[in-house]
């Protein structure tokens, strides 16, 4: 769809999210190529150390785990949110803050499960694979499997476990990317003192 | 206006980080003639004065050094045993420096995980639903403020009851924190932070704060 309209154009940069006084801050914008080649970089390496695209995604999961459960703490940092009380509020933050703040882009919430534990967030224009084409030898690559795993990590550390999966993708000729979120439980035990 | 110290506790109640702006010195030496007219008992393996405040020796110093060698707990540097050696009338006069013990570094983690413990009980304790826990505290000489995260990781600032500006100062902390620990791919989440730029950004957040806190907005 969106995806050869922005193919190629010089509008390459979005704004990534940088505190006011950051280290970087002269880095106000960045070439959002930059990111888009490095993790192309990375899930071809990772296609040429695994076998099978099952252990490939597997291991995006995992690294995105790892960041998520950092990156929560600075989105938590800067972007003054409060605690989500049900999980359309978390849904709206998810969309409407986080993935502004960190992709530049604003996936749209639908798809709500009736029980209201489940939704999708449709993403028009995926930056990670803004140049791919999935070979036909990785049909089973998910690959833009980190974002799963940075949503997983970030919701655990706020104390709510969700299964994250990608249900329709762009590269696998569907007309949007569909990422689905999953409410499975609160993580009681983790519950900092001070919160019901 | 000053920050006295800042703490880091981890959601388990370790202590992962802990910085002393400043502290106090208030140390005493003063001459004395046989026989030393202060009450001294042993407390936690340091001689302290237990009565008999004078001179600025108040009750709760520690013995720090005799003569200028310094005191290791209750034996001086040869050994001998600090009381038996102060109740013998030929080693007077004396040159005795007297002054608030520091805080040992397994004291402070001790300090650490009790206000973790008495945290959860005052927000458990409290008559009014949905406690945040203790936010501050407030003595004649310090106010301690703290600042829990949504993923329970606990900022601990103690600072002149006077200084203001200090919520301002935790979140800076927290951003500080996000920034130079956890983008640090070498640092192990929940473990004690040892980064450099950490402490660097720490300090200057502090000096800022120290200054701005004169007539800031009150915190």
């Amino acid at each position: 769809m969106s995806r050869q309209a922005n193919r190629g154009t010089e509008s390459k940069k979005m704004y990534w999210y940088l505190p006011f006084i950051s280290p970087s801050a002269s880095l106000h914008l960045m070439n959002s190529e930059l990111f888009t080649l490095t993790y192309g970089a990375l899930v071809t390496q990772l296609c040429k150390d695994y076998e099978n695209d099952e252990d490939v995604n597997k291991q995006l999961d995992k690294m995105g785990y790892n960041i998520g459960v950092r990156l929560i703490e600075d989105f938590l940092a800067r972007s003054n949110v409060g605690r989500c009380h049900d999980f359309r509020e978390t849904a709206d933050v998810i969309a409407k803050v986080a993935f502004k703040m960190y992709l530049g882009i604003t996936p749209s919430v639908t798809n709500w499960s009736p029980a209201g534990d489940e939704f999708s967030l449709i993403l028009e224009n995926n930056p990670l694979v803004d140049f791919v084409e999935l070979p036909d030898n990785h049909s089973g690559l998910i690959y833009s499997n980190l974002l799963c795993g940075v949503l997983r990590g970030a919701l655990e550390m706020v104390q709510m476990a969700i299964d994250v999966k990608f249900i329709q993708d762009i590269l696998k000729g569907d007309n949007v990317t569909e990422i689905r979120l999953k409410f499975i439980k609160r993580i009681e035990e983790n519950l900092p003192a001070g919160e019901e | 206006m000053v920050v006295f110290s800042v703490y880091v506790v981890n959601k388990a109640g370790g202590l992962v980080y802990q910085y002393d702006n400043y502290s106090p010195r208030n140390d005493v030496e003063k001459t004395f003639s046989y026989p030393l007219d202060l009450v001294l008992k042993v407390h936690d393996e340091r001689v302290v004065v237990s009565f008999g405040q004078r001179d600025g020796i108040k009750v709760g110093y520690a013995v720090l050094s005799i003569n200028g060698f310094d005191v290791n707990g209750r034996y001086m540097a040869d050994n001998r045993d600090v009381l038996e050696y102060l109740n013998t009338s030929f080693n007077y006069p004396l040159a005795i420096r007297f002054g608030r013990p520091r805080l040992t570094s397994n004291e402070k983690l001790m300090l650490a995980s009790m206000f973790h413990s008495l945290f959860a009980i005052g927000s458990q304790l409290s008559p009014e639903p949905g406690s945040s826990g203790i936010e501050v505290l407030e003595t004649d000489t310090f106010k301690l403020h703290c600042f829990q995260t949504l993923t329970g990781i606990k900022f601990i600032v103690l600072a002149d009851p006077r200084q203001a500006g200090i919520d301002s100062l935790l979140r800076k902390i927290y951003e500080i924190y996000s920034d130079f620990a956890l983008k640090n791919p070498f640092y192990s989440l929940e473990m004690p932070i040892r980064c450099d730029l950490f402490e660097q950004n720490l300090k200057v957040a502090l000096e800022i704060a120290e200054k701005a806190g004169t007539f800031g907005a009150g915190s």
